[in-house]
């Protein structure tokens, strides 16, 4: 998978209005509530890069104090990048190398039957317990849109990982019966 | 664990020759809300239905409030459906002749509260639930969420204790389903009524205190009906009476 290109989420954050450095940090946490929060080293770090690369522009003739004080606009290349980033589709991620899946075929491979099953229903409880959690938080009534959006996107994955031991599970079941026969 | 509200002790069913239960035994606790999963035809609308007194077990014990429940006479389980229960199904139960607002007042009227009366703790629940506006609809006038949303008042207008709902979000889309469901457990909450959901979906149980998975009318402790399981090992445990006497642990 990709790693979430920061300078593309500002130029979309700026692409609203311009804003400061502090605005920034505080606009990227609130969409991207699931994210890791930024840093303002890493904010600050990032817009002077994306300034010598002219995305963006300090807003106004002047700057006004030091860089925390400065409000950032999109520049015209600024726009462009950002388009070009829309206009590109994420690979739809195989996830076919998740630690999940190695574990789980491992388990039923080499594992005998008691352990596999005890792991196997730890991990689905944990991934139960996990997808509470989650529903607890996107049902608060003070959740913001972001959390909501960040936590469905967590739920529907957990989801899909949960339907897909259950079948899997059937699936070995079938092949065992079929061996057996 | 709260106070015990509803229990089922070795609950037994067959249809014809074909097993439904094999011996379930799950509580209810006072204002808990329970998710009963599991895979097509592995009981849980046969454990509702059990439950709620709609259908008699063959063996073993259904009790509400301490009290033996499956052994009451059929007039005795339904008029326990008309005040400490209420039901509320996939679609289809609304009367299509009547608008919304009669709808929701019906079970007070069975009950012998006057219509007027009736009709005005109706319209407190439309708008509880959001859905006033639709109070002089008849339900094909309705979307499918408003449908839910009055057939959910009018489960809870009576205000049971227990409150069963089976697939209740089926045939709803995600976003609508979720409202309906949002709106189950936020006044459920209010009025401290316990759940008994019956789902197949996950993400629909996460909703819920706590998940009782069956499978093959079994409790079905791993939540995946662990194909290698062997049946002594499910219900190891020194309290255990059995592996198909396997008690849930409440959590």
């Amino acid at each position: 998978m990709c790693a979430v290109s920061t300078a593309h989420v500002l130029l979309g954050l700026l692409s609203k209005h311009p804003q400061h450095g502090y605005e920034l940090k505080q606009a990227h946490d609130a969409v991207l509530p699931g994210a890791k929060p930024l840093a303002f080293g890493q904010v600050y770090a990032t817009l002077g890069r994306m300034e010598r690369d002219g995305l963006v522009a300090p807003d106004g003739a002047e700057r006004v104090g030091g860089p925390d004080r400065t409000s950032f606009r999109v520049t015209t290349v600024g726009r462009t990048s950002l388009d070009a980033w829309l206009d590109e589709v994420e690979p739809p991620a195989p996830h076919a190398s998740s630690a999940l899946l190695a574990k789980v075929v491992v388990a039923l491979l080499a594992a005998d039957s008691d352990r596999a099953r005890r792991y196997l229903t730890a991990q689905r409880k944990a991934h139960t317990d996990r997808l509470r959690e989650l529903t607890r938080a996107k049902t608060d009534p003070h959740a913001g849109v972001g959390a909501v959006i960040a936590a469905d996107y967590a739920i529907v994955h957990l989801d899909a990982d949960l339907r897909w031991l259950a079948t899997t599970l059937a699936r070995v079941a079938d092949l065992d019966e079929e061996i057996r026969q | 664990m709260t106070e015990v509200l509803l229990a089922a002790r070795g609950v037994v069913k067959s249809y014809g020759n074909s097993p439904a239960l094999r011996g379930v035994t799950v509580d209810v606790g006072e204002g808990e809300i329970v998710a009963v999963t599991g895979p097509s035809g592995c009981g849980k609308s046969t454990l509702l239905y059990c439950l709620s007194g709609i259908m008699r077990p063959d063996a073993g014990e259904i009790s509400y409030r301490g009290a033996r429940l499956d052994t009451r006479r059929e007039s005795e389980r339904s008029a326990l459906r008309r005040g400490d229960f209420g039901v509320l199904f996939q679609f289809g139960q609304l009367v299509a002749e009547l608008p919304a607002v009669d709808n929701v007042a019906l079970p007070l009227l069975l009950r012998g509260t006057r219509r007027r009366e009736a009709r005005s703790a109706a319209m407190v629940w439309l708008d509880r639930l959001g859905v006033a506006d639709v109070a002089r609809d008849l339900p094909g006038e309705m979307s499918g969420g408003q449908a839910q949303r009055v057939a959910l008042g009018r489960a809870l207008v009576t205000e049971p204790h227990v409150l069963f709902a089976d697939e209740p979000t089926g045939a709803l889309d995600t976003l609508t389903g979720e409202a309906v469901l949002g709106h189950i457990v936020r006044v459920v909450r209010e009025q401290g009524t316990a759940v008994v959901l019956v789902t197949h979906e996950a993400t629909v149980a996460a909703h819920a205190d706590r998940e009782v998975a069956l499978r093959d009318g079994m409790l079905d402790p791993t939540g995946l009906g662990f194909p290698m399981a062997s049946p002594a090992a499910v219900g190891a445990g020194p309290a255990a009476a059995g592996p198909r006497h396997a008690r849930t642990s409440g959590r």
